[in-house]
């Protein structure tokens, strides 16, 4: 697939073109921080951001999603619901990528789970190099920083242009469609490899082994003191599992008119982190306290998700880190410290 | 922007089923009968579950009561506990609920063949077990000994009471039963204490036997502790987990226990995988 490169200010215009013709998620100042949201106007579009409030995933698994209608009168029918319209997202870093990817491995395996399906094969993403990045994110060592060969466009900021990798047909449709591209010169693809090297070196947070190591620490790792010490202080709030772009566990309801006729099947979001959330009809709950959940977020991010579906269920974005309220939500801190206390607890 | 893709139907949407018959079980369990509206048989092992809907309330995880030998109808044995059960007992024969599944992997039948089956039913675990021990009666001559040890806390809570008699009538079909308590004014001719207290007077050929175990949680450590001290192994002890499945394909993330997702790898365990899991560590 082709690189090109495009002057800054050609771009902003393409992507106004690209507003006016679809419905165009990018990323936009939300002081203090930054946030996905639909773009108006080629202005507000904010490339250079160190993270977003949340993931995109929103877009792909909607707060409430709707899978089944039906009516109750004059007789009884079901149909399902899938909604999905002709998107595209702006701004993506290479780490909420990577959580795509694991999306994808989770919803389109072996059972395919068509709302999101449908949702994502219409939706394109045009990502971008995160250069600078957050204080708290450690993707770097979660091998997250680069972008998996699932983008359709690629963006890296060189200055005055942005180098553009094509990583797909529907990405060389996008090009030919909206973009004013030449092709990049070797010169310009070695500067993105030093500006992306370059980036590599500035996370602030770091594992001390390799991502690949995770599963083995956890192993040894069950009965270590850390989770009493840092569940015992956890709210149960979900500000962690909120923010996370693996997060894909969820609740199903039903909501119908008030003349009792038709109604509709939907699901929403839940967070194993909730104290109800494992609990059965007959009362029992099989991880009554904040320890339980906790320890079983960090092992469903490190070991869990990896072992079922092929990717480690943290992309290292450092969200949950900031967002949670009494600082334990940490996997790095939460890897590390048991790197450490290894020697000190043997194969609990 | 032309986006083609071809979609594969909805693993969310229900089948339509009638209810054909509702029985009372107990003072808050009912027996439905139900028959999808298509006409087509559900095709279940025993042991599996359905998801089923009362559209308008939501939807709740149900073993099967009933076994595939029988017609194309199948039997849910619902106890009164949450919003959708509820809702399932104000049904009457006519009515629509939905259907989905059947999930899970169920009980290894082919491979119990020849065995001497062991069923340990507490309280409203009778109702799973009853889908593979009417399996088992239907196919009688596949199976060794049939044994059932059924424990509840009052007579008036036993299940199946009426199947109870013709079973207890049989000379194929061993029954031992218990109950917690005995009011009384409550007719009881069976031993009063909890389940464990029937082990004693249980003969097996430890072998020859595979226990097949559904109850309470709090039940599962006494009777898995009885069956390993009467010699049976460890992979011949199958218990059926209760946990919360929303979705029934592994994605909602509910009835997860470690790696394992109930509603894909079980709800029937053997107690030897169990032991390699620590959430379910005793």
């Amino acid at each position: 697939m082709p690189i090109v490169t495009t002057l800054k200010a050609d771009f902003y215009s393409s992507v106004q073109n690209m507003i006016h013709e679809n419905e165009v998620y990018g990323v936009k100042r939300k002081t203090p921080s930054f946030a996905f949201d639909k773009l108006c106007a080629t202005q507000e579009l904010c490339l250079d951001y160190d993270i977003t409030v949340l993931p995109p995933n929103q877009y792909l698994l909607p707060p409430t999603d709707p899978l089944i209608t039906f009516n109750l009168s004059p007789e009884v029918s079901i149909r399902s619901k899938v909604e999905s319209r002709a998107t595209i997202i702006l701004g993506i870093h290479a780490y909420d990528l990577h959580a795509i990817k694991l999306l994808d491995a989770v919803f389109t395996g072996n059972l395919v789970d068509v709302n999101y399906q449908a949702r994502r094969s219409a939706t394109a993403i045009i990502g971008v190099d995160c250069l600078n990045p957050w204080l708290y994110s450690f993707a770097a060592s979660m091998g997250t920083a680069l972008p998996p060969s699932i983008f359709d466009l690629w963006l890296t900021d060189l200055g005055g242009e942005y180098l553009i990798e094509v990583g797909s047909s529907r990405g060389q449709d996008l090009s030919k469609r909206y973009l004013k591209t030449k092709s990049a010169r070797k010169v310009q693809i070695r500067q993105r490899d030093k500006f992306r090297q370059d980036s590599l070196n500035r996370y602030q947070l770091s594992l001390d082994r390799s991502a690949q190591e995770i599963p083995e620490i956890l192993d040894k790792a069950w009965k270590n003191p850390l989770w009493e010490e840092l569940g015992e202080k956890c709210f149960s709030c979900g500000s962690c599992t909120m923010v996370c772009p693996t997060c894909v566990c969820f609740d199903v309801r039903d909501k119908i008119t008030l003349n009792l006729k038709r109604g509709e099947r939907y699901r929403l979001g839940d967070s194993c982190m909730f104290d109800a959330f494992d609990k059965v009809a007959s009362g029992e709950n099989f991880r009554p306290t904040g320890t339980d959940r906790l320890r079983h977020r960090l092992y469903r991010k490190g070991k869990y998700m990896l072992e079922r579906w092929g990717e480690l269920g943290c992309v290292g974005c450092g969200r949950c880190v900031h967002a949670c309220l009494v600082d334990i939500a940490s996997p790095v801190y939460a890897y590390n410290r048991l790197v450490k206390e290894a020697t000190q607890w043997p194969s609990a | 922007m032309a986006i083609s893709m071809k979609l594969e139907s909805s693993l969310y949407l229900p089948k339509l089923a009638e209810v054909i018959k509702v029985e009372p079980l107990a003072e808050k369990e009912k027996l439905f009968r139900l028959r999808l509206r298509d006409g087509n048989r559900l095709d279940h092992t025993p042991g599996q579950f359905v998801e089923v809907s009362v559209l308008g309330i939501g939807e709740a995880p149900i073993s099967m009561s009933s076994s595939p030998t029988r017609d194309e109808s199948f039997e849910l044995g619902i106890r009164v506990v949450g919003n959708v059960t509820r809702a399932l007992h104000r049904l009457q024969p006519g009515d629509t609920v939905g259907i989905r599944g059947p999930f899970g992997n169920g009980f290894p039948v082919s491979e119990l063949e020849g065995r001497d089956l062991l069923f340990v039913a507490g309280g409203i675990g009778l109702c799973p077990l009853r889908s593979m021990i009417r399996y088992a009666i239907d196919k009688r001559e596949q199976f060794g000994r049939i044994i059932l040890m059924y424990g509840c806390r009052e007579p008036a809570e036993q299940l199946f009471r009426g199947e109870l008699v013709e079973w207890r009538q049989r000379q194929d079909i061993e029954i031992l039963e218990s109950v917690d308590r005995c009011p009384l004014d409550a007719a009881w001719e069976g031993s009063v204490g909890v389940i464990t207290t029937l082990f004693p007077q249980l003969n097996i050929d430890r072998h020859r036997t595979t226990a097949l175990v559904v109850g309470p949680p709090i039940m599962y450590r006494y009777v898995v502790a009885e069956c390993l001290k009467k010699g049976i192994g460890k992979d011949q002890i199958l218990l059926s987990l209760e946990r919360r499945m929303k979705c029934g394909m592994g994605f909602c993330g509910h009835c997860q226990i470690n790696n394992v997702y109930v509603c894909l790898d079980g709800p029937v365990f053997r107690y030897e995988e169990l032991t390699k899991l620590k959430e379910t560590e005793v």
